[in-house]
């Protein structure tokens, strides 16, 4: 009896033992140390993110009173009408646009400042941030200011050579224009310091190899330059369309949509709906129509990078 | 040692005279024995103003010995409309909130009805005009207490100089200081020569057509004045009228005599046109006048505000009350009642009215005579008649008298100035009324 006693002892002990072993070993495991530090942060994004996302998509699928379920029926509301599909136009020219502007003026000035000896390009790189630093919210009231119909100072100065005024924010196309520009502005600085991390990074044994071939300034760009810093083109070009699709700021400021609705996007015409309107359900479902489409573009990007990194 | 040992006898007399003794005991009330109550009221945008709230409100905490917390949010970005939108969905937030023309309507189902306080103020203050009524009461339940702080009248706000000289009216002649109002040939046919006269003269009206409240506001008012409803009160579609014809109609004339930049104009654009004195007049409430008082005093002293132009229909102005709202998850509504009805006694308008320069208006018919109007200058009497001392006008709101949750969507959506623009651009007419038909069919959704 006694024996018996001392051997279930022994087991649990033993029992224990391993217990403490597997815990210390799971610990000991890169993965699960990594988890554990992240696992503020994943609770963070849980909160903060996850259940805001699955909130809205409850939203979406009631009624304006919010007190029976629709399923689908709000987007095919939005479907059968007209602003809804002005939106949405807008929406892609402002994002395609803007992202095509900043990555090209990005991709030049990123360029440029490379090219500036090394002890000056801190002050070039600094200098060029100043946009992407400041809050956009307080930029754009600048930008208002510039672009004010009765008071534009570009008016002013334009003036001066005879041209204008020119209405900024009261025509349709020269509105689209001005949020576009803003965007561009505000955004440029990132694709620029991005693609200068990138260029910094080609090997310069490939440049020389090019120009031992004979291949011009134009072939270097495109042959080695470009391939180079594919993956972080289409990186930034994949973040920075998700950041402009979701605008708000900008718009909600420079044009507030006006005129005629001609520069509304996703982001205002849901605040427009939702908030000022009160059909927060109608404003949710405006919202998540964003979604698909970035989920398309994400698909393909990603997709592609992948496939370039198993080829590599 | 020894231990006394209590006996079930002895503990169940120790239990009984300790109970009777904390029944019997006189109820002494601590600092807070009310209870807490906290408040979102509107941030008024006049320096001070809030403070007249701020001292009312601790006055009756004091007295009432409850804890309060009150917060002023602005309006600024809608930061309002946010905050309601959040707590109505939270279901938690502050006791009372002060919430603009249409949210006690879209939040109707989750306000406690205030019959009990309005009844007595009504007796007490005098009757509302029926804008409050459209927009504070749903089946007979007032959803909130008219709030006279952030209530306005948009009526014109005109240039005495410049509308004399060039237009050849004297608006102070019209609108005497201290007696009724000699308008019966201010129609909007007049208003229109003016405009057009003024244009001439380079000092064009600044009305805007831009989709922000003072465009919209001034829209209403002009379609009311022609009888114009997009929707009716019972909610069925008259957007393809003569009514809303004939005021497209006036407003393509307008257009022509506006600056050229108005269909981007926001709220501000107007209050920066009267104070940099490009134009002769302006559709705001004396908001213009006093940042005008300090930034640029000659102008200032020339602005008189005064009644809207009548139309064949009857002469409307644009009115937009605030309300102070209980959420029905408070958890002290009897506080809150008896917070609203301090707040709404005769003395305590009056002081918050004072405190606003005259800007508040109260929403009662015995108080649109308060002294402040009479002697606040300059010019002396130049707010005499904002408040509508003689009902000179019928107050009402751009998109009334359709169902509110459908006037909200009009309202927001600017419906009436896109379909001004759209026409005065070149739409045909039918087109418009086409498009605004089929805008307005979406607003009916349920």
């Amino acid at each position: 009896m006694v024996d018996v006693a001392f051997q279930s002892n022994r087991a649990a002990a033993a029992q224990t033992g391993r217990r403490r072993v597997g815990l210390r070993n799971a610990l000991r495991r890169k993965s699960m140390s990594a988890f554990l530090m992240t696992l503020p942060l994943i609770l963070l994004i849980a909160v903060l993110v996850i259940y805001p996302a699955l909130y809205s998509l409850h939203l979406a699928t009631l009624n304006k009173a919010m007190t029976k379920f629709v399923g689908l029926g709000n987007f095919e509301f939005l479907f059968k009408r007209e602003t809804f599909w002005l939106v949405v136009k807008q929406s892609c020219i402002f994002a395609i646009s803007a992202v095509v502007f900043k990555a090209l003026i990005g991709f030049i000035v990123a360029h440029f400042v490379h090219n500036v000896p090394a002890n000056k390009q801190r002050k070039w790189r600094g200098m060029l941030l100043v946009p992407w630093v400041i809050p956009p919210a307080m930029s754009t009231l600048a930008w208002l200011w510039l672009f004010d119909p009765s008071y534009s100072a570009f008016n002013y100065t334009l003036s001066f050579f005879g041209i204008g005024p020119i209405p900024w924010t009261g025509d349709a196309m020269w509105a689209r224009f001005s949020v576009i520009l803003v965007n561009v502005w505000y955004g440029a600085p990132f694709f620029m310091i991005m693609y200068l991390a990138a260029l910094k990074s080609v090997p310069e044994q490939l440049y020389e190899a090019a120009a031992i071939d004979g291949a011009n300034w134009w072939q270097r760009i495109w042959y080695v330059t470009l391939p180079m810093m594919r993956n972080i083109i289409a990186i930034t070009t994949l973040f920075s369309l998700i950041v402009t699709f979701a605008n708000f700021d900008i718009v909600r400021i420079l044009t507030a949509g006006g005129p005629l609705d001609h520069t509304h996007i996703f982001a205002t015409w849901a605040f427009r709906v939702g908030i000022e309107g009160s059909d927060i359900p109608l404003g949710a479902s405006v919202s998540l129509f964003m979604v698909p489409i970035l989920a398309i573009a994400a698909i393909f990007i990603l997709r592609d990078i992948t496939k370039r990194g198993n080829e590599a | 040692m020894s231990r006394k040992k209590l006996s079930r006898r002895e503990f169940v007399a120790a239990t009984a005279l300790s109970s009777a003794a904390l029944i019997t005991a006189p109820y002494v009330r601590g600092a807070y024995a009310a209870g807490k109550l906290s408040m979102g009221f509107w941030d008024h945008w006049v320096p001070g103003a809030n403070s007249a709230s701020t001292e009312l409100v601790n006055e009756w905490a004091a007295k009432e010995k409850v804890e309060v917390q009150l917060d002023y949010i602005t309006s600024q970005g809608n930061k309002n409309l946010v905050t309601i939108a959040a707590e109505a969905q939270a279901k938690s937030g502050h006791d009372i909130f002060q919430m603009p023309t249409w949210w006690p309507q879209s939040n109707a189902e989750l306000l406690e009805p205030v019959n009990d306080i309005m009844e007595p103020l009504l007796k007490l203050n005098g009757d509302v005009n029926g804008t409050v009524k459209y927009l504070g009461q749903a089946d007979g339940k007032w959803l909130g207490v008219p709030a006279s702080v952030g209530s306005q009248i948009k009526g014109p706000c005109s240039r005495i100089d410049l509308m004399k000289k060039h237009a050849g009216i004297d608006v102070q002649e019209m609108y005497p200081a201290g007696s009724p109002p000699k308008a019966d040939h201010w129609t909007l046919d007049t208003f229109l020569k003016a405009a057009e006269a003024c244009h001439k003269a380079g000092f064009p009206f600044g009305i805007g057509l831009g989709e922000t409240s003072d465009n919209v506001d001034t829209a209403g008012a002009i379609f009311q004045s022609f009888g114009a409803q997009l929707v009716d009160a019972k909610g069925n579609l008259t957007v393809k009228t003569d009514a809303v014809r004939q005021s497209l109609d006036f407003y393509k004339k307008l257009l022509a005599f506006l600056p050229p930049d108005v269909s981007a104009w926001d709220d501000a654009s107007n209050n920066k046109w009267l104070v940099a004195g490009k134009g002769a007049m302006i559709m705001n409430p004396p908001s213009a006048w006093a940042v005008a008082k300090r930034d640029a005093p000659q102008v200032a002293e020339q602005c008189w505000t005064h009644g809207f132009p009548a139309g064949p229909k009857g002469r409307f102005a644009p009115y937009l009350p605030f309300f102070w709202s209980i959420w029905s998850f408070s958890k002290n509504k009897e506080a809150a009642k008896s917070l609203l009805s301090h707040l709404s006694q005769p003395a305590s308008i009056e002081k918050m009215v004072v405190a606003s320069g005259g800007y508040d208006l109260p929403a009662y018919e015995k108080l649109t005579t308060l002294k402040v109007w009479e002697e606040i200058g300059p010019p002396k009497g130049t707010l005499y008649h904002y408040p509508n001392p003689y009902k000179h006008q019928t107050l009402s709101i751009a998109a009334s008298p359709a169902p509110p949750k459908i006037a909200q969507q009009i309202y927001f959506q600017a419906t009436l100035t896109k379909m001004c623009l759209r026409y005065y651009q070149g739409e045909s007419m039918e087109k418009t009324l086409a498009w605004a038909e089929g805008e307005c069919e979406g607003f009916m959704r349920s």
